[in-house]
């Protein structure tokens, strides 16, 4: 019998603390829509979109009221794009992104991703349209999510599309300059790119993924940290085993989630992303469970370690709460999406290079942080080359997802509106040039794995 | 399938009768009741079985959900598999 306690706490988990499923996420792969006729491929890619994801918000709407339980978002991540549309004849690969952007809509999902290339070690013809094509891919759209993934640990890192896509991301931010730079929002460039990461801007369903599958990303930071209200200057191991007794909880409620889903989508159930994902909302933080520990403001000493512990216990909770696990799995501390975020940016006791130092233990990497428009491309592929070596030398996912807003300076703020949140712009303090280090080319080799001091 | 009903609100006179009412109108069993008054305001946590009932889930709980505001409490209706999984192993 269930307990009247047990009942309260998860009420309570979800009413008060913010408890919710942040996103089922359909992949579906594009594969099959192969086309030298550009028209064709792109009705191709509508038709096999709108026809697998029919009923995918529907389900995730039923679900939701049926448990009682929140589901923020309902997506849908396709193959990337430059190897589906790779046999196309054609120069510019942006009316695939409008047929993406068509048939998100048509089928009431708020983000689709996959316009995508996996170049971490040479480009193909289709791999060079599509980064060509991202700024103006991702301007004349509105719910397409573009990611580029240029480094892995086990081949490298490509230093050309490093280059590029510092240009890359200052075109795309005055394609969007009308909207702060909004554009920028919807590009992440990784490193050792997980192919089932279910949350956006990242998503993309990777090449050895099934035809369709269906994935769930958790979230819960706001659960995490009333549990640790409770526990006012226990030591370590207590912190850690109770992040982990509540990251199991909540794992367990995305598990019966994409169970449900699998089973009435017919569709295969893929991973669960054991995320704590946060929301710009007050009582929903990574910055905060961080000053829980005793920190008192995120960024000063102490919250590297704060937050190697949180993404640890995070996924020792989860895992066993769910038969399959993957995706980015851990805590995100993307900036503009994080009250206590953008509460210690704007303090001044968070800077870019703190964040570049916790991106070595936390999920993914540097997220959702807007600099000075002026910001040279160089500078850019620079902060994109250290994010890509730090996730090449410790086998982990990092990503670099930076908005330089034109007209903006260190002072302003930047409002990108929802659940992308807010935030200061965030100064970059080292204005000496990368541009000779950047413009050299080429491929940084493959690091030893062994001897790893 | 079994279903948890929460029942929040201020006191009143009937709250327990029209819950109940509506779930006899629809098959559904009454299987444990929980109900206490703090400070003047009604908690209730009522576990019903729904197996026999012929009303979607969703359905009954739009019902309880517009009865409820009539008289001023919340009503929430839920699965009770969420409770389940997330408390037992």
């Amino acid at each position: 019998m269930i307990s009247i306690d047990d009942i309260i706490e998860t009420n309570e988990m979800i009413t008060e603390n913010k408890l919710d499923v942040r996103t089922i996420t359909m992949g579906i792969s594009l594969r099959d829509c192969a086309h030298p006729n550009m028209e064709q491929f792109c009705r191709n890619v509508y038709d096999k979109i709108t026809k697998s994801a029919e009923f995918l918000v529907k389900t995730g709407e039923d679900i939701e009221a049926e448990y009682g339980i929140p589901i923020i978002h309902k997506r849908v991540s396709v193959t990337p794009i430059a190897i589906a549309a790779d046999a196309c004849k054609t120069d510019t690969y942006v009316p695939v992104a409008e047929a993406m952007d068509r048939a998100a809509k048509e089928i009431g999902v708020n983000f689709i991703g996959g316009f995508s290339a996996l170049v971490e070690k040479g480009f193909t013809n289709g791999d060079r349209i599509l980064i060509n094509s991202i700024p103006q891919a991702l301007a004349m759209t509105d719910v397409v999510c573009s990611s580029v993934n240029l480094g892995s640990t086990k081949t490298g890192i490509n230093m050309d599309c490093v280059r590029e896509m510092g240009e890359v991301i200052k075109r795309t931010a005055e394609l969007t300059r009308d909207n702060d730079a909004l554009g920028c929002a919807k590009l992440v460039v990784f490193c050792n790119a997980p192919g089932d990461n279910p949350f956006m801007a990242g998503a993309f369903h990777g090449v050895s993924e099934a035809d369709k599958v269906v994935s769930v990303g958790v979230s819960g930071p706001g659960v995490v940290k009333h549990a640790l209200e409770a526990k006012k200057g226990a030591d370590f191991t207590e912190v850690a085993e109770t992040i982990k007794k509540t990251a199991f909880k909540i794992t367990r409620v995305g598990q019966l989630v994409a169970r449900e889903a699998s089973k009435r989508l017919g569709v295969p159930f893929g991973i669960i992303d054991l995320s704590l994902a946060p929301t710009p909302a007050v009582g929903d933080s990574v910055a905060r469970i961080i000053e829980e520990m005793g920190i008192e403001s995120c960024g000063a000493p102490g919250t590297t370690a704060a937050l190697a512990l949180l993404n640890d216990a995070v996924k020792k909770g989860g895992l066993m709460a769910s038969s399959h696990v993957g995706g980015l799995s851990g805590a995100f501390i993307p900036v503009s999406e994080d009250e206590g975020m953008i509460n210690a940016i704007k303090t001044g006791s968070l800077s870019l290079e703190k964040l570049e130092a916790m991106t070595c233990v936390c999920s993914v990497g540097l997220d959702m942080i807007a600099i000075e428009g002026d910001t040279s491309a160089a500078t850019i592929s620079g902060i994109i080359a250290d994010e890509a070596a730090i996730g090449m030398i410790n086998n982990k996912t990092t990503a670099v997802r930076v908005i330089p807003v034109p007209g903006k300076k260190v002072g302003d703020m930047v409002e990108f509106g929802g659940l992308l949140g807010y935030c200061p712009i965030v100064p970059v303090r080292n204005q000496y040039s990368s541009a000779a280090f950047i413009a050299r080319g080429g491929r940084i080799p493959a690091p030893i794995r062994s001897l790893t001091n | 399938m079994k279903l948890v009903v929460t029942v929040v609100g201020k006191d009143r006179v009937g709250i327990i009768a029209m819950v109940s009412q509506i779930l006899a109108e629809n098959n559904v069993n009454i299987l444990s009741i929980n109900q206490n008054i703090l400070d003047g305001y009604f908690n209730m946590i009522l576990i019903a079985e729904i197996s026999s009932s012929k009303i979607k889930l969703v359905d009954l709980q739009k019902k309880l959900r517009e009865s409820g505001q009539e008289i001023n409490v919340d009503i929430k209706a839920q699965h009770a598999d969420i409770f389940n999984v997330m408390h037992n192993i």
